[in-house]
């Protein structure tokens, strides 16, 4: 029957070219778009991670409530402790303490007047230490265009596009002007060791990186951190793993009252990312519904215009005694072979699209330019096993459809009238 | 509140006004030649305006040295701040931090409009301008625009009388101050004025909006050469956590000897 019915179809192939055409377009979009999409949510989560949340974040309970200001007056103290405990008990994560600050990089001239300002947005984290996990982590070695990597206290990295609006030169002094935990003026002296460029705009605006124990000593600090941490080891966002460890280490604080106490947050909880997921999800079903609903609508129009051409084909079986439910059926099965040769089409050309722009990316540096998300320039599409399968949903989906709807057409008529219709 | 940082030392401000403040009652009661019932005066009826003119015509000498000390009440823990200040008439001011370590030998400079600060670990004197003069002064509940605001509250504000209220054992009149400009950080501002002294008891300072600002208590007074001067003072940024500033004159010389050089960037340096 699927032989028969396989050849009629490559045969008149008006009644395959057409709905094929239509599966294979809406599929090569769905399996493309899903593939992009998931490529470029996969980088916002990988960016929001290394730069900003991690995949769990310890802070004080104050600090973790306006975060978004990071408020170092309500920072960790006694955090090289913490730290300590954390690495004992959830030995399975990579824990570092990063101090975020925002101050002034002021420049100074030969007579130590101020020559160029501009507002920056710092990290202190463990730069001198060779086993540090934030040199893969921020991707720092690769990230050096200028200069060289820190090696003594006193070190710090520029953003290349700051540096280059500062006219800063590796190996110059510049001032940090920024604020103590306590709220009094800091301001701290640095040698430009290097200038680097991460590739994402909201970091090569403005951001320096210097160590740790530097920022500590000018922010007044001392044993204090901003937030530590947690990464898994293969850099892969574990959702049930992450909130398990949370809730794990929240539980042995649920007895404090002090706002100062440590809370731990997951990258979905703390990057304020949850709600933006939860609509990425929504929006990519919603693609693929429409895709269904739009080659539903296509596909139903192009069943009725096959059906009146096939008018007195399903007559004539009808009138020979093929039972209605049969040729209902057949037609259906029709619609099933070309739904899945066309996402099979659909899905080899957007596999393709999609792994080029796996390979190659697209840069979108000048959309991105005023972007305070952590994307990346270059944004790539993401092949998952899931690609593969993906544009079968809305091509089988809408081919069937399509054919139930117009097919209706077939209980429509009455085997009395079959001859006098034929013989018009 | 702004005469009194103003004046006084480390922000060479606060305490001054403070100390004006007294000095004025006095010359007040004198000018006016009314009785004085030892810290309680009996006087013609006065304006809101001249109760305001008076305090402010009383409230500067020309020269001072002035030592002073803050406590700063942050929301874990406390911390000392020492300062002694130069000031010269309203618009020289120098001032040099004593402790903790890590603020001494920071200093500070007004001329006229212009604020600067060296600091001596980086050897860098630093213009503070724009959003910086919001910045709080090493922490405490003063920041340096507080500092920069014309002294002159006759200048920026009209006041009315609203009541008389006991404060502290003192009577006072309580003030309502609107400001006559719209460019100005505080536009409302409530004052209780002792009557017998002249000097600003409490403060409070209030947003276009009618949100409390900042809230100044004089806690107490001394006498320094016939002036009363404000010896403690608890300043609150009531936007900020913590419980306040506590400002503490700890020696005062008036009219003093002060050299050029001081006022002056060179000074910062020495």
């Amino acid at each position: 029957m699927i032989r028969f019915l396989l050849k009629g179809l490559l045969r008149d192939r008006s009644r395959s070219l057409l709905p094929v055409l239509i599966v294979t377009a809406g599929v090569m979009l769905t399996v493309f778009f899903h593939a992009w999409i998931g490529g470029a949510i996969s980088i916002l989560i990988q960016s929001t991670a290394h730069y900003s949340v991690g995949h769990v974040r310890v802070m004080t309970r104050a600090y973790a409530a306006e975060a978004d200001q990071i408020p170092n007056d309500l920072a960790l103290l006694g955090a090289d402790t913490l730290l300590a405990g954390l690495r004992r008990t959830f030995p399975d994560l990579l824990w570092t303490p990063r101090i975020k600050f925002g101050g002034l990089l002021d420049v100074p001239d030969v007579k130590g007047e101020t020559r160029e300002q501009a507002p920056v947005s710092g990290m202190g984290v463990n730069l001198l230490s060779a086993e540090s996990p934030e040199w893969r982590i921020l991707n720092i070695r690769n990230a050096l265009v200028r200069g060289h990597l820190p090696r003594k206290h006193g070190d710090m990295l520029l953003a290349d596009e700051l540096a280059e609006r500062l006219k800063v030169l590796p190996g110059q002094t510049v001032t940090l002007i920024g604020s103590t935990m306590n709220g009094s003026m800091a301001v701290a002296n640095f040698t430009v060791a290097g200038t680097v460029r991460f590739g994402i705009a909201a970091m090569d605006r403005a951001a320096v990186l210097a160590d740790l124990s530097d920022v500590r000593q000018a922010l007044d600090m001392n044993d204090a951190a901003g937030e530590i941490l947690g990464f898994f080891p293969d850099d892969v966002y574990h959702e049930d793993l992450a909130n398990q460890v949370t809730a794990e280490f929240n539980a042995r604080q649920a007895g404090s009252t002090d706002k100062f106490a440590p809370i731990m947050g997951t990258l979905r909880t703390e990057s304020g990312l949850a709600d933006y997921l939860d609509i990425v999800g929504v929006f990519s079903g919603v693609i693929v519904g429409v895709f269904v609903l739009a080659m539903s609508i296509v596909l139903w129009n192009a069943g009725l215009t096959g059906s009146l051409r096939r008018y007195g084909e399903i007559g004539v079986r009808l009138a020979i005694g093929e039972e209605k439910g049969h040729v209902y059926r057949s037609m259906i099965a029709e619609s099933l072979m070309i739904g899945f040769g066309g996402s099979v089409l659909g899905t080899a050309i957007g596999l393709a699209f999609a792994y080029y722009l796996q390979i190659v990316g697209l840069d979108m540096e000048s959309m991105l330019k005023n972007s305070t998300m952590l994307f990346t320039d270059v944004i790539r599409a993401q092949v998952t096993p899931f690609t593969y399968v993906i544009g079968f949903m809305p091509g089988m989906l809408a081919t069937f459809l399509g054919t139930a709807i117009s097919g209706i057409g077939i209980y429509k008529r009455q085997t009395s009238q079959l001859f006098k219709e034929l013989e018009t | 509140m702004r005469y009194l940082f103003w004046s006084i030392l480390v922000l060479s401000i606060a305490a001054e006004g403070i100390l004006h403040a007294g000095f004025t009652a006095g010359e007040g009661a004198l000018q006016t030649g009314l009785a004085e019932d030892e810290g309680h005066f009996q006087q013609r009826s006065l304006s809101g305006d001249e109760i305001l003119t008076r305090v402010d015509q009383n409230m500067f000498s020309e020269n001072k040295i002035v030592v002073s000390r803050m406590i700063i009440h942050g929301e874990r823990e406390s911390r000392s701040v020492e300062a002694k200040s130069w000031q010269r008439g309203t618009s020289e001011a120098f001032t040099e931090f004593l402790a903790p370590a890590r603020e001494k030998g920071t200093k500070m400079l007004k001329l006229s409009d212009m604020l600067w600060t060296y600091f001596p670990s980086t050897d860098r004197t630093i213009l503070i301008s724009g959003q910086m003069l919001r910045q709080s002064i090493m922490g405490s509940d003063l920041s340096y625009e507080d500092m920069m605001e014309d002294p002159h509250l006759p200048h920026l504000y009209s006041a009315k009388i609203s009541s008389e209220e006991n404060m502290n054992g003192r009577s006072c009149w309580v003030l309502d101050l609107s400001a006559k400009k719209e460019d100005i950080a505080y536009h409302s501002r409530k004052i209780w004025v002792d009557k017998a002294r002249y000097v600003i008891l409490k403060e409070n300072l209030y947003a276009k909006s009618g949100k409390l600002l900042k809230t100044m208590d004089v806690r107490e007074v001394m006498k320094v050469q016939d002036r009363w001067i404000a010896k403690s003072v608890l300043y609150k940024d009531v936007l900020k956590e913590g419980k306040g500033t506590e400002f503490f004159v700890d020696s005062i010389k008036l009219d003093a000897k002060i050299p050029d050089y001081l006022f002056s960037k060179a000074a910062l340096r020495r």
